[in-house]
């Protein structure tokens, strides 16, 4: 079972990237599949088994897309 | 598993018009959050300027009032002289604070009010996109810069916090950045530690949040953060140039010991 | 029962008045010749445990004005017209939030640095905006240190009831004067709750937001309307002028302030030579008397109005309108500081008598 979980609200991400940037495991990415309602590439995770919920995105994010659980 | 970081009651959940990568959405998160952490939500009051910021009453869950361009720290004493138990702070850009702000920034910290300005420097003018800032760096291309700031045309920037910090009526200055985890973390201690500055009376405080414009720079929201890193931080050097013997766990302790006092 | 009498000069009863009006706030900057007034308060307000602050500049005064009254305080701050200019981005913010505020303006002459002795110049700036947008101010002239008494303490009253700036318009003559005050005992003060105050929520539902600010122009069109609502209100409900000798008269003066002190003896002096003179005397310059003029002026003994201000004629626009045609209407001003002479406005009258039409404006 994952240590921690994060959950992206899509439609506040603008796409910034800075999430991406900032987790340390390396596994958040902009989806380049899938537009939000606003027409960004929402930042999403890839391999949640990895996350530690450092909530390093969380913090950087602008736009509180972010719930972090452990 | 528990919750660890979710959105703060402190804001209202609307979402923010700041374009992609904005750090206003940072900052207006850790005052929100600072906020509900120390239990002042119902007791303070904020002053939204004129900039991107304008219309931060929308986002913050306090009251709040709106002040013309430059004039939120006098409006601010006005405020504060009048609710002495309460917080008030200031939400500032450049050009707002440093520009035609300029006195009213400087006369708040000389008569020592009781408020916190919490002043977002970018470097830019946003909001009227893209002229020259009294912060703009040497050589930086804007609007009105087009050729890049010469000093022999336009002057040279301004450092506020050094500015302000000499002044006996400031009690705490410190400049902060947002560039990664740990200085988010630095600048939400910042604001906690103004907030606590204010609540003891030790007089005037700002935090100066070194900030990133991806649209009016042209550049990439993370582009934008090593800009900040490689030419802004030069300029602008991070920590505390007023205060910095304070001891803050004291002035908490002593703040709560005031509170419980006057409510029993 | 008889009142005691003090006698005062008329800046410092504009500030006793403010507090006995229960302001606890004053906010100014050092300006001839209002100064008087931000002494009182550097006393008298501090005395009290009010909040008293000398501003970096006017700029900055008008601000805390607007914070005070946003925080739902009682407040004022004085100054003189080039201080005045200073504050109209503040004033119109003022009205633009709809926030009780008390201005006074201790008028000099202008334009520019201009002089520091009295004039009437500043009645457009008052009365027809000065700042930017479509707003109003409640613009009041008293005419003798008790008017200044007691139209103050009104000041108070009609900015909370109306949530709207109210503006003394005085002259350096009337701050400057000192005449016998008489203080009532209780001062008639009617403060309304104010549940849009910004004051730190306390427990509300939703927090509360004093702006100026409506970004989509229907809710701004809603909020000017509102506004447009309010004014026709006060200009229904908030005139006051004094008539003298209207009934009768041939020729009606109008004037305010202290061109109305000095039009007084010229009505006696003009009575003797045989010329039935009335005045109209406008207390409130907005809402402007309108009616009582354009009932004169349909007056079958009245055959010419006579306007007379300390300046190059700008309340009497608001006279030929208010006229409508009906009659003559003529200007007699003097600026720079000078008042007009008694004779100087004799001598026009006798004129008018000879031949109301000549030299009366277009």
């Amino acid at each position: 079972m994952a240590m921690a979980k994060v959950t992206f609200n899509d439609d506040l991400c603008k796409g910034c990237g800075l999430c991406v940037n900032a987790c340390p495991k390396k596994i958040l990415e902009l989806d380049k599949e899938r537009l939000n309602n606003k027409g960004y590439h929402p930042a999403a995770c890839t391999d949640l088994e990895q996350c530690i919920g450092c909530a390093f995105c969380a913090t950087t994010c602008p736009d509180l897309v972010i719930t972090v659980e452990r | 598993m528990a919750v660890v970081f979710e959105a703060t009651k402190g804001l209202t959940g609307k979402p923010f018009h700041y374009c992609p990568g904005c750090t206003h959405g940072i900052i207006h998160r850790l005052i929100a959050e600072v906020m509900c952490e120390m239990g002042i939500l119902e007791d303070t009051v904020s002053v939204a300027s004129v900039g991107c910021s304008y219309n931060s009453y929308e986002y913050f869950a306090c009251d709040a009032v709106q002040a013309a361009h430059g004039r939120a720290p006098a409006v601010a004493t006005g405020i504060k002289r009048n609710l002495k138990d309460k917080v008030v702070f200031t939400y500032q850009g450049d050009g707002d604070l440093a520009s035609i702000g300029a006195a009213e920034i400087i006369h708040a910290a000389a008569r020592g009010e009781k408020i916190t300005a919490f002043f977002v420097n970018n470097a830019v003018y946003g909001m009227t996109s893209g002229q020259m800032a009294p912060t703009t760096l040497l050589g930086q291309v804007t609007t009105t810069s087009p050729f890049g700031r010469d000093a022999s045309y336009q002057g040279y920037p301004i450092n506020v916090s050094e500015m302000i910090a000499p002044l006996t009526g400031a009690a705490y200055v410190e400049r902060v950045c947002l560039t990664d985890y740990k200085n988010i973390m630095a600048a939400k201690k910042a604001i906690k530690q103004a907030f606590l500055a204010q609540q003891a009376n030790l007089g005037f405080t700002m935090v100066e949040f070194l900030s990133t414009c991806p649209t009016n720079w042209g550049k990439e929201p993370l582009e934008a953060m090593d800009w900040l890193k490689e030419k802004m931080i030069p300029q602008y050097p991070l920590g505390v140039f007023k205060g910095e013997d304070i001891d803050f766990k004291k002035v908490e302790a002593d703040v709560k010991a005031a509170k419980e006092g006057a409510s029993a | 029962m008889a009142q005691k009498k003090v006698l005062m000069k008329g800046n410092e009863v504009i500030a006793e008045a403010a507090i006995r009006a229960g302001c606890r706030n004053y906010f100014g900057y050092p300006i001839t010749p209002q100064t008087e007034v931000m002494h009182y308060m550097a006393k008298k307000m501090v005395e009290i445990g009010g909040n008293f602050v000398q501003a970096e500049s006017e700029v900055a005064a008008i601000n805390m004005v607007y914070g005070a009254a946003a925080a739902g305080f009682r407040v004022m701050t004085s100054s003189s017209s080039p201080g005045i200019s200073l504050k109209q981005e503040g004033i119109s913010y003022i009205a633009g939030a709809e926030l009780p505020a008390v201005v006074v303006n201790i008028v000099r002459a202008g334009p520019g640095l201009g002089g520091i002795q009295p004039s009437q110049g500043d009645y457009f700036q008052a009365c027809k905006g000065g700042g930017h947008g479509d707003y109003r101010n409640l613009v009041i002239a008293p005419a003798s240190v008790q008017e200044l008494y007691e139209l103050t303490v009104e000041a108070f009253n009609l900015a909370d009831k109306y949530r709207m700036m109210a503006m003394i318009l005085g002259d350096g003559t009337l701050g400057q004067m000192m005449e016998p005050v008489a203080f009532r005992d209780e001062e008639p003060i009617v403060e309304p709750e104010k549940p849009w105050a910004a004051c730190g929520r306390g427990g509300r539902a939703e927090h509360n937001t004093v702006t100026s600010i409506y970004i989509q122009p229907d809710d701004l069109e809603r909020k000017n309307l509102e506004l447009v609502e309010k004014y026709k209100i006060i200009e229904r409900d908030e005139v006051r002028y004094e008539a003298i000798g209207l009934e009768d008269a041939e020729i009606v003066i109008v004037a305010f302030s202290t061109c109305s002190r000095i039009c007084r003896n010229v009505i006696r002096q003009a009575a003797e030579k045989g010329i039935k003179v009335g005045m109209i005397r406008p207390i409130t310059l907005w809402p402007f008397p309108k009616q009582i003029i354009r009932e004169t002026a349909a007056l079958p003994n009245v055959k010419a109005f006579l306007d007379i201000e300390l300046s190059a004629g700008q309340m009497v626009e608001d006279v030929q309108i208010a006229v409508k045609g009906q009659k003559p209407v003529h200007f007699f001003g003097r600026m720079g500081g000078n008042l007009p002479m008694q004779k100087e406005i004799l001598d026009k009258i006798i004129a008018i008598h000879e031949n109301p039409e000549k030299e009366a404006l277009d």
